[in-house]
């Protein structure tokens, strides 16, 4: 081994087997070997498993005996264990950001195969590291305090329950729904699977709860526009759209949507799914929170051409709740977490168009039948076909309408096995028709699923194993007229079968919202592949986001049933809650600094800063970073044109001897 | 003999601007040559590679050699001047950082012989003929030096004391660099003799600066006439005053030119074009492809803008094949 001078750094290399997770591809032994003639390296060890206590202590232990001042761990991700060794290296009496970690685990024994290239490219890494580390100098953390505030962004189940866990605890929150009332999917549910306890009579109460709670504030109609800060001290602008109706003044009495000049209803009402029509002025239902009317200014005569004899305003009367010249209107809060709950959207069933939605009436899909079983839809729960009237004596449930689809999604949805058993029952109770359920596999792994299941074969609903082919009018025999005709393999008997049937349900899947990657950009978080919010960790950071202080529960994250929606908001809930609760949270060092004889004042820095941490002294004529509003994004380092800014740990030092290391061989 | 200190200029690959921004000191030029004695200066007094040959090393106080190296020959001289000089200063932007010789590195050796002796739309050469580094006519032999492959700044060559930056460097730097040398109160080696700290600092226009340009395009400046109030940059021209460093009082944008990066980054900078293309896309607002090809269609020359003086010195240094 190298004996270094003096003014050498003095460096410690550990090489971690993790188990067999690294050490079954990549020969810890030898990378530990080679690193120990890597210049000033006074030490270097492979262990079992560096992140244990004992792994720790030889790390202290190491730092007393050899007077170590730079540390080096290939191990896993820092997402996972840099803590754990900063916080090893600073129980051995070394500053914790003497210390540099590589992940050979991830970026390498995980991807690559046994051999000799495994290992070579981890004494890479590791050469890389040791480079680096000697440039490392010692930093400090500092802190930053957390608002108490949280914002939730969606007002389905899971921002709903996020919403209440919070205020209960005593939190402010800001609940902000794009659409005119909260309640999500769930408020059009009749029942809910597998106890078919009304959705109604367990959503409604939680609804009017938010809206009366004096610790939230709650904004529907909105969006929000802007997101500026970092964990603790997010400033969140929310746009909420104009109603036309003044919230406070509003009682919901609906007197104006009687006198509307539109006699009848004539616009598609977006809540029953298009399967009845509303008025330009409207509630969304009747249980709506906020409880109160809004006017649409797509269909709205006045809004559109101010030529109306406003027979609305005459009705409100003295309440002088409606207001046409109502503006969109900007609200900027300060909060210091926020939970994203924006759930999903429904698959486009027209996307297959072998199915028919669109082009046979009587094809329909899982929301619109939601809709008519439930006793206040459009139908008052009567399920009848297109024609208003005719009950159907066959129905047929296609599953996996959009799900476990190469050509579409690839994901299983979850729900749909499950809602389509629901309204199988709820269907053959209402009308006594023949159900016929079209399924790939049957997913029923919740509590009381499996039950549910066999509950439905009892009741003879029918099950046909088989994805369908296609639903045709096409009939080819006298029982098949007037009827739909679904053809499929039946995988179970072996043989193509040809079902006719009055109606057809699409149990659509689940796909994240359309405009969901300009979400996770404003909110500056990550997205699976597919596009669902991604989280920190699958099984253990379910709820947290690579952001700190921003959270995600529901849909948004993948799809899921009501029960898992409501345990991970109530999951976020609890993590925003620890960070309130801790008052502050401790930052990296890792922030930019500039040097100000070398600051030409150009003012390039200032407006790239994501988070207004950059200002300019005008008496001096240079920028001067605030660090307790830097994040270390490095932004205004790579733009400063001259080089003025610096930041900690990523020194151009650090970075080019990295790579220059890296390179070397 | 003369006691005073020995003094010599030479040219290698460069336009001949810094031979004459010598001349450019106007009176004070009498004022340097009283001081020393010019021992070597091609350009201006009859002095032979023989005599340089013939003096002892190292007898020379300061050689100023201006121009980036290109051929065997230029290579050579470096190499002469560097043995016979106590200091080696690489005097204006080619010498100092390839300038602009070094965008022939944007092309291989063969790419330019070729386009020079066969495709260039002036060229008649039938037979394709291209100079040859040894060729005989009527009994004689002549040898011509080589081009090498690439054109490297003074300091990929031989060892560089100072660099006097500029294209060409304002007569105040060598004014200061002689008067420098003279006092012998030099700073440590291989400083460049001009402040470290980027051209707005100097720019009386700084003020006028908005904090947020985001441009949505950049124009040229045959296409505007450029308030001479505001900053340039702030219209729409790629000005690179702040990634350039400064000490020449900004004239260009006096005149009403934008920078286009003479001096050189600062100490901290290592890529000058990394860095000014780093910048530049920092002030652009889109975001969107088609926003960013719309802006990225005012700057026609990438490599010419961002490495105008510089691309010898480029992490990537040129093409390889």
């Amino acid at each position: 081994m190298n004996e270094p001078t003096k003014t050498q750094p003095r460096i410690g290399v550990y090489i971690c087997h993790c188990g067999t997770n690294i050490a079954g591809v990549v020969d810890c032994k030898a990378v530990a070997e080679t690193a120990a003639q890597y210049p000033n390296v006074v030490v270097s060890r492979d262990y079992k498993y560096m992140c244990s206590d004992p792994g720790q202590a030889l790390i202290q232990q190491d730092i007393k005996e050899h007077k170590l001042d730079r540390i080096v761990v290939s191990s896993c991700s820092p997402l996972l264990h840099e803590h754990t060794f900063r916080g090893a290296c600073e129980k051995g009496g070394l500053n914790p950001y003497c210390f540099q970690m590589v992940n050979i685990r991830e970026h390498d024994s995980w991807v690559h195969e046994k051999g000799a290239a495994a290992t070579d490219k981890a004494k890479d890494l590791t050469r890389a590291a040791v480079s680096r580390v000697a440039h490392h100098k010692p930093l400090e953390t500092k802190t930053t305090p957390i608002h108490p505030d949280v914002m939730i962004v969606g007002g389905g189940i899971a921002g709903i329950q996020a919403a209440l866990t919070l205020a209960n605890a005593g939190q402010h929150v800001y609940l902000v729904e794009r659409e005119p009332t909260i309640g999500g999917y769930m408020a059009k549910f009749d029942k809910t699977f597998p106890t078919l306890d009304c959705a109604a009579c367990i959503l409604t109460p939680k609804m009017s709860a938010v809206g009366a709670h004096p610790n939230i504030t709650l904004w529907t109609y909105s969006e929000v526009a802007k997101v500026d800060g970092f964990v603790g001290n997010y400033k969140v602008v929310v746009k909420r759209k104009p109603r036309y109706i003044i919230e406070d003044l509003c009682v919901g009495c609906n007197e104006c949507v009687t006198a509307c000049v539109f006699k009848e209803g004539k616009f598609e009402d977006e809540f029953n799914m298009g399967l009845s029509k509303r008025k330009p002025v409207y509630m969304p239902f009747p249980q709506a929170t906020p409880p109160i009317v809004l006017i649409d200014p797509e269909t709205c005569i006045n809004v559109k051409t101010g030529k109306c004899k406003k027979t609305c305003v005459e009705a409100c009367g003295d309440r002088q709740a409606i207001d046409f010249t109502q503006k969109a209107e900007m609200k900027e809060v300060q909060v210091g977490t926020i939970i994203l709950a924006t759930g999903f959207q429904p698959f486009d069933a027209k996307r297959i168009p072998q199915y028919g939605y669109g082009i046979y009436p009587n094809v329909y899909t899982s929301l619109e039948i939601e809709r008519l079983v439930n006793a206040s839809g459009p139908t008052e729960g009567h399920v009848v076909l297109r024609d208003g009237k005719t009950k159907p004596k066959s129905v047929g449930i296609v599953h996996c309408v959009g799900s476990r689809d190469n050509k579409t999604h690839r994901w299983c949805s979850r729900v749909c096995c499950m809602y389509s058993m629901k309204l199988a029952h709820l269907i053959k109770h209402h009308t006594d028709a023949e159900v016929f359920n079209f399924y790939i596999d049957i997913r029923a792994p919740g509590k009381g699923y499996e039950e549910f299941y066999e509950k439905l074969q009892e009741e003879g609903v029918h099950f046909i194993r088989g994805r369908v082919a296609e639903v045709t009018d096409w009939q080819m025999s006298k029982e098949e007229e007037g009827k739909l005709v679904i053809r499929v393999e039946d995988t179970l008997a072996g043989f193509v079968r040809r079902i006719p049937v009055d109606m057809v349900v699409l149990a659509v899947g689940l796909e994240p919202h359309a405009d969901s990657q300009d979400v996770r950009r404003q909110f500056n978080i990550s997205c699976s592949t597919e596009g669902w919010f991604l989280e920190r960790h699958p099984k253990l950071a379910p709820v947290n986001t690579f952001t700190d202080g921003i959270f995600i529960a529901g849909a948004c994250q993948g799809p899921k049933d009501i029960p898992d929606t409501v345990a991970q908001a109530g999951a976020a809930a609890a993590e925003a809650l620890s960070l309130i609760k801790a008052g502050s949270i401790e930052l990296e060092p890792n922030t930019a600094f500039v040097v100000a004889e070398e600051c030409s004042g150009c003012k390039t820095c200032i407006p790239m800063c994501p988070y207004t941490a950059i200002s300019r002294d005008d008496v001096k004529k240079v920028a001067v970073i605030n660090e307790a509003l830097c994040k270390g994004c490095g932004t205004c380092v790579a733009a400063c044109p001259s080089g003025a800014i610096k930041q900690n740990l990523f020194d151009d030092d650090e970075i080019t001897s990295e790579i220059e290391a890296i390179l070397a061989k | 003999m003369s006691t005073k200190p020995k003094i010599g200029f030479y040219w290698c690959a460069s336009c001949g601007g810094c031979e004459e921004s010598v001349v450019d000191l106007a009176e004070d030029v009498l004022m340097v040559v009283g001081a020393v004695d010019i021992v070597f200066w091609p350009c201006a007094m009859d002095f032979k590679k023989a005599d340089v040959e013939a003096m002892p090393d190292k007898s020379i106080v300061a050689t100023l050699l201006n121009g980036a190296i290109r051929s065997s020959e230029q290579e050579e001289m470096a190499h002469l001047l560097r043995r016979k000089s106590q200091v080696l200063i690489a005097y204006g932007s080619c010498a100092h950082t390839g300038g602009v010789p070094g965008l022939a590195n944007q092309f291989t050796r063969e790419q330019i012989m070729k386009y020079v002796y066969e495709d260039a739309p002036t060229m008649v050469n039938d037979k394709k003929t291209r100079p040859q580094t040894h060729f005989k006519e009527d009994g004689r032999e002549t040898e011509l030096p080589q081009l090498r492959n690439v054109v490297r700044a003074l300091d990929q060559v031989v060892d560089v004391d100072y660099y006097i930056p500029g294209c060409p460097p304002t007569p105040k730097l060598l004014k200061d660099a002689v008067l420098a040398l003279l006092s012998g109160k030099l700073p440590p080696k291989g400083s460049v003799l001009a402040p470290n700290i980027a051209v707005c600092q100097q720019c009386k226009r700084n003020d006028s600066k908005p904090q947020d340009i985001s441009l949505t395009e950049f124009k040229r400046p045959h296409q505007i006439i450029a308030d001479p109030e505001k900053c340039l940059l702030a219209q729409g021209l790629p000005c690179l005053g702040p990634a350039t460093r400064g000490g020449c009082d900004a004239v260009c944008i006096q005149g009403n030119m934008p920078c286009t990066g003479c001096f050189g980054p600062v100490d901290n900078v290592h890529d000058h074009g990394a860095k000014i293309l780093s910048y530049l896309a920092s002030t652009a607002a889109g975001k969107e492809q088609k926003d960013i090809t719309k802006t990225l269609a005012g700057i026609p020359d990438p490599v010419g803008t961002f490495y105008r003086y510089g691309l010898a010195k480029c992490v990537l240094r040129g093409k390889v094949s």
